[in-house]
């Protein structure tokens, strides 16, 4: 039996007047939802990372089921290794930039055995450029620094999916084309794939190899690459 | 010298405040820790009851808990006795009971400081640690517990000012005896009412309020820093 290898998602999450009725697989390295604002992109990362309990679905990821509602399993998120990179950072205050990019780290700990050799503290760090800012606290950062610490953060915890919600949005035009390199660069070097949601075609030409579009909590037609 | 400038008896009752209030902050914590958490985030049948009942103390005449923990906590009351004869503890007419007291009528003020700050954590925050690989338990100790600390450090220290205040309770539950449930306030209480006894008890009540402000102006330090530690 061969392993199916990628991310393979089925979702149906109703809340509120909002219904989630989606499917889609994928197995690019850097895979876009795509959709206009509203149209469900956060719910299915929610779901996808273990945060939200949708009411029927199944999520498999290279073969390791995350969540089947028909079999009752659900992963939940401490053990599903999806690195969250959230639209508002989410850092957190009380440790400083260090602190921050070790903490998935140390809960990472046990797996050391297996992990990826390109992922240390100090390539992260200099792959982002934010050598100078490790020993601030996030109050004291910029939204762009914020940013590339979270991204940090998630990378260094050794996931086997990067999950990103928009992470540009709350960023300017010159922030925005600089993170977009790393993004860039972040795809090409590290082994992690890359699920990244947003609205906008440009960041999505860029980063995607695989688009899978949303509308209305619906997936429609896929982009080929 | 402090220690010449009080008598001994005085010197006495404001340890014995000092202890009383201690024991009464440092026991209550954890349940009052635990209430508030469950107050914060729990959704249950009876929460409403609850959050009453921890608010009790607080509206009661103080006479009418002090005599209620008489009921409950006296040597031959059902807990009383039990706990005596179970685990030896004995909370009648000993500074245990002073510390019982005041650790009831403290409660509401340390569960609802704690409560305030348990519901303005960010709760992202608290995802986002799950999904860096923090299982729950972990994420409080490492995400919550930090976050909430002023609001801890806030809800001991009101606690601590009602213990070292508290009177009507406490003399209801384990009398006034010099020595072993005498605290401050029943200390001036009694000098009050003996003649002479007003320079002791114009004594004691510098004590008392020397005493509150350094409580106050320490917690308020100590506030400022931590607070600056964990702002966002």
């Amino acid at each position: 039996m061969s392993r199916p290898e990628g991310l393979e998602v089925t979702l149906y999450h109703r809340q509120g007047d909002f219904t989630l009725d989606i499917a889609f697989r994928s197995d690019s390295r850097a895979t876009a939802l795509f959709g206009p604002s509203g149209s469900g992109k956060t719910t299915a990362l929610n779901a996808i990372a273990g945060l939200l309990r949708p009411e029927r679905g199944r999520i498999v990821f290279d073969g390791r089921i995350m969540l089947d509602t028909d079999g009752d399993v659900f992963v939940p998120p401490y053990r599903r290794r999806m690195g969250y990179v959230f639209q508002d950072g989410r850092l957190f205050p009380h440790l400083t930039v260090r602190q921050n990019l070790l903490f998935g780290r140390f809960f990472a700990g046990r797996r050391a055995a297996r992990r990826d050799p390109a992922i240390t503290l100090d390539r992260v760090v200099g792959l982002l450029g934010i050598e100078h800012i490790l020993a601030r606290r996030p109050v004291n950062l910029s939204g762009g620094e914020r940013q590339r610490v979270a991204i940090g953060r998630a990378l260094l915890s050794e996931p086997c999916m990067l999950l990103m919600d928009e992470p540009l949005a709350a960023l300017d035009g010159a922030r925005k084309a600089e993170i977009l390199s790393v993004l860039e660069r972040l795809r090409d070097v590290a082994r992690v794939p890359i699920l990244y949601v947003s609205h906008d075609v440009a960041e999505v030409s860029r980063i995607a190899n695989n688009v899978i579009v949303l509308e209305n909590g619906r997936t429609g037609d896929r982009w080929p690459g | 010298m402090l220690l010449d400038w009080l008598t001994s008896e005085e010197w006495t009752a404001v340890r014995l405040s000092v202890l009383v209030a201690s024991t009464a902050v440092a026991a209550s914590l954890p349940v009052g820790l635990a209430l508030a958490y469950l107050l914060a985030r729990g959704r249950f049948y009876g929460k409403t009851l609850l959050d009453t009942l921890v608010h009790l103390p607080l509206i009661l005449p103080p006479v009418v808990t002090g005599y209620l923990l008489l009921l409950s906590f006296g040597r031959k009351a059902p807990i009383g006795a039990f706990l005596a004869d179970r685990f030896g503890i004995v909370f009648s007419f000993r500074w245990t009971g002073a510390a019982l007291a005041c650790a009831v009528m403290g409660f509401p003020f340390m569960v609802r400081a704690i409560r305030l700050s348990i519901e303005a954590v960010d709760r992202r925050l608290e995802a986002a640690a799950l999904t860096l690989g923090a299982r729950p338990a972990f994420v409080f100790v490492v995400v919550t517990l930090p976050l909430i600390l002023p609001g801890i450090l806030a809800g001991m220290i009101l606690s601590f000012a009602k213990s070292m205040g508290e009177f009507g309770a406490t003399i209801t539950f384990v009398s006034n005896i010099p020595g072993e449930t005498q605290t401050l306030p029943s200390a001036i209480y009694t000098f009050t009412q003996v003649p002479g006894g007003d320079m002791a008890a114009m004594r004691l009540t510098l004590i008392s309020v020397a005493i509150s402000m350094a409580a106050l102006i320490g917690s308020e330090l100590l506030a400022r820093f931590v607070g600056r530690r964990v702002s966002s």
